[in-house]
């Protein structure tokens, strides 16, 4: 009889503890799996019009700037004065990054290590210390109170780990009344000199859907393969496509897989298994190469697809001739932090909000880039900007992170 | 005449329904219940070639989870096996690249990779006496980050296509399945391996250290050797899942990231106890297999993305309360029908019934498929 009994309560307690993780996850961020409806509710919480419509401006903008310097190119600036920082001498830069912990942070911050190469020769940026917080936002709160109290800095860059949190301690970096650069994600103030950055998610969300409706027909199937939820910038991609996918009549499922190739892989092989599947959709490009492999196994037609400019998904791109586009976010703001400073330590003017051009590689520039990147590895950015410096190509094809 | 025959198929029906509510048939009830709740959903995997796929992908899963038992079950842990198994992966994308002639040398390489890393954990964890938790902790971070130093955290690419096939590719073909997956031999071999060898002298004397070390030494067992051979099975295990996901998925970093708890995770659900001396071969196998069909079942349902990982959270831990409910009852009150189903374990009983919360290594196993092997009978 208690055997009974307990057997039961643990039942009960099982199927309440199904019951409370169907609870545990905000209805607003549902997918829309059911319908068209639901399409433009699900990412709601990530969608401002303001900034859609702003990023949607911009992508048709010529921006100002040298031509084959695309990493000094501005949209629509508005310059700032920087006359306050003018100084003479050497000057030491403390770099505060989030991370190096993909490969598009990693290519990155190899680009940036040989501009800072480059920067020494002219005598003004001549040393740069650099601390890694490894995704962490303590950390990197603790980084930049260490710059500011005992890292002898000339200048601040940093590249917030997350919008809110870090906040405060650019704020704390600014009351210094040093040049405070930041770049790639955002914070909630405008202290900083410049805020360097691409054109963004929206851009990139507007592009990519776009390119697949373009490609599409009404009532086709999109597969979204989503790195993780809750990063501004990765939602911000995935709140424009599904807006605009929702718009066209265009049927997408999401999943999250991290960007693991062996998850993208099987998600991939079940939605083939349960019907056809017209388009994948990528909110980055890590692992584009097994969601195409999954068709060729599955012995299926290639799907209309959008990756991103990393070198292995460019490769398989140009090898099974399917129908493409390799949306970029812009991996050559790397170098533009470093250029900046200089700048400002020379009082030169700077946009306060400097916004550098993002545009996809389409089928007709596709044999450019990889011409451009012959011999680097597959982890390799194609819009990775640093072919006019002294250590192209062997640094990126070594690629051995400093 | 009747009436027995009834009585008989009334006990037979007894015995199944026990069965399934017994704590080891409970993961093989909820294996079932999910395939054919995917079935139901999507009637076309039933077929032999779509299962002959589905085997193809849970087989570098299930031969984790089997190489992380023999670990469990000796009373340690493996948490470096994710490591080693993105270790190997980028080691034959950088080392083997497009030159089909590496591939010999580059999979020797890495089964000797394979071999050193469980010949570390085992001695650091018997030898230096550092709980195996930490040590594989550290050789996990040792691995990751010697690996993103050589490779810059991303290979050069792919690996030959020659590679790529025995994770990739199959027999081709063949009537009924039309292809047979080289990984289903491969994780077949692993399996009669595992069970061979949880038989031998090996496999029994894993499990009596695991159940208690100080009586295995007075026996007679050699404590350090057994525990260093069976953490050399799981780094090589995690070699052999590396060789099949560098084909199945290719070359990435982020290729075997939280396999270590992944295999922990399947091996506690096939009902192998953390802290070790219980569990089999094919329970880590059922429990792998499990775990990978309910990935699957989330994938042809419409659960929204985000929702996905708290239910597969949920229904893991209801599989493992449900199992260690009944376990703790059982040692409590050993039933007169527990004795009756093990007549010839006599010794078992007595001892359970003599020290009521021992974790007894010889718990009469009721479910012969999970007691097949023989391992959890010392």
């Amino acid at each position: 009889m208690r055997r009974g009994v307990r057997t039961a309560v643990a039942i009960a307690g099982a199927s309440a503890l199904i019951a409370l993780a169907g609870c545990t996850t905000d209805p607003s961020v549902e997918p829309a799996d059911e319908g068209d409806g639901g399409g433009e509710e699900s990412s709601q919480e990530w969608f401002d019009q303001e900034l859609y419509d702003k990023q949607f401006e911009e992508r048709d903008v010529v921006p100002e700037g040298p031509e084959d310097k695309p990493y000094l190119q501005m949209i629509n600036p508005e310059m700032g004065e920087t006359s306050e920082f003018k100084a003479e001498g050497e000057k030491k830069m403390c770099f505060a990054n989030a991370s190096i912990s993909n490969p598009w942070r990693q290519t990155g911050w190899i680009t940036m290590n040989e501009q800072l190469k480059e920067l020494k020769k002219d005598g003004v940026i001549t040393e740069m210390e650099t601390r890694d917080a490894q995704d962490n936002d303590d950390t990197q709160i603790a980084d930049i109170d260490y710059f500011i109290s005992e890292g002898d800095c000339d200048g601040f860059i940093i590249s917030p780990n997350s919008t809110a949190a870090i906040t405060p301690a650019v704020e704390r970096a600014c009351e210094t009344d040093k040049p405070v650069i930041v770049f790639d994600r955002g914070v909630e103030t405008d202290c900083a000199v410049t805020f360097i950055h691409p054109i963004g998610g929206f851009a990139w969300g507007i592009d990519t859907s776009q390119f697949l409706i373009d490609n599409l027909s009404e009532g086709d199937k999109v597969v979204a393969l989503r790195i993780l939820p809750g990063v501004d910038v990765l939602e911000q991609r995935w709140a424009a496509a599904d807006k605009l996918f929702g718009e066209a009549g265009i049927e997408v499922v999401d999943y999250f897989t991290e960007g693991d190739p062996a998850e993208i892989k099987k998600v991939v092989s079940d939605e083939l298994a349960k019907g056809d599947v017209q388009g994948i959709w990528m909110d980055a490009g890590d692992g584009a190469v097994s969601a195409i492999e999954a068709f060729e196994d599955g012995g299926k037609d290639y799907p209309v697809m959008t990756g991103e400019d990393e070198l292995s998904f460019l490769r398989k791109w140009k090898e099974t001739e399917m129908t493409a586009l390799a949306p970029v976010y812009t991996n050559f703001q790397w170098r533009t932090p470093l250029l900046a400073a200089e700048m400002i330590f020379k009082g030169e003017e700077v946009p306060t909000e400097w916004v550098l051009p993002q545009s996809p590689i389409t089928a007709g520039d596709l044999d450019e880039y990889l011409d451009r990147n012959e011999g680097m590895p597959d982890g390799h950015y194609a819009k990775f900007g640093g072919e006019d410096m002294s250590g192209f190509p062997e640094v990126w094809q070594d690629r051995v992170i400093p | 005449m009747n009436a027995s025959a009834a009585e008989n198929r009334s006990d037979r029906l007894m015995t199944l329904v026990r069965r399934a509510v017994d704590p080891k048939g409970i993961v093989l009830v909820l294996l079932i219940v999910i395939l054919t709740a995917i079935i139901v959903l999507n009637p076309s995997f039933a077929e032999p070639g779509s299962l002959m796929r589905f085997i193809q992908r849970v087989a570098p899963i299930a031969i984790v989870a089997i190489g992380q038992y023999f670990v469990i079950v000796s009373g340690e842990f493996d948490l470096s096996m994710g490591a080693v198994v993105t270790a190997q992966v980028m080691t034959a994308g950088h080392l083997i690249g497009e030159d089909d002639t590496k591939t010999g040398p580059v999979l020797v390489l890495m089964l000797g990779i394979g071999i050193i890393v469980g010949i570390v954990n085992g001695l650091a964890t018997t030898l230096l006496k550092v709980p195996s938790f930490i040590v594989t902790l550290g050789t996990m971070l040792v691995i990751h980050g010697g690996v993103m130093w050589w490779t810059g955290g991303t290979a050069t690419g792919n690996p030959a296509e020659s590679f790529r096939r025995l994770g990739r590719g199959g027999i081709e073909g063949l009537p009924v399945v039309d292809l047979l997956p080289y990984a289903v031999l491969v994780l077949i071999a692993v399996i009669v391996f595992a069970v061979w060898i949880s038989r031998r002298p090996f496999g029994q004397t894993v499990v009596a250290i695991g159940d208690n070390a100080r009586a295995a030494t007075f026996a007679g067992a050699n404590v350090w050797r057994t525990k260093t051979f069976a953490f050399v099975l799981s780094s090589l295990s995690a070699t052999v899942a590396g060789v099949l996901l560098a084909g199945y998925a290719g070359v990435h970093p982020s290729v075997g990231q939280g396999y270590e708890f992944t295999a922990i995770t399947a091996v506690v659900l096939g009902g192998v106890v953390l802290g070790g001396g219980r569990g089999t071969v094919l329970g880590a196998l059922i429990g792998a297999f499990t775990l990978e069909s309910l990935f699957t079942l989330l994938n042809f349902t419409t659960v929204p993305a985000t929702m996905r990982d708290a239910i597969q959270g949920a229904i893991i831990i209801a599989a493992v309360a449900y199992s260690g409910v009944i376990f703790a009852k059982r040692r409590k009150r050993p039933s007169a029908s527990d004795i009756a189903s093990a007549p010839d374990d006599a010794t078992t009983s007595a001892r359970v019934a003599e020290k009521p919360m021992t974790t007894s290594a010889g718990t009469p196993s009721s479910i012969p498929l999970t007691g097949g092997d023989g391992a959890d009978r010392t």
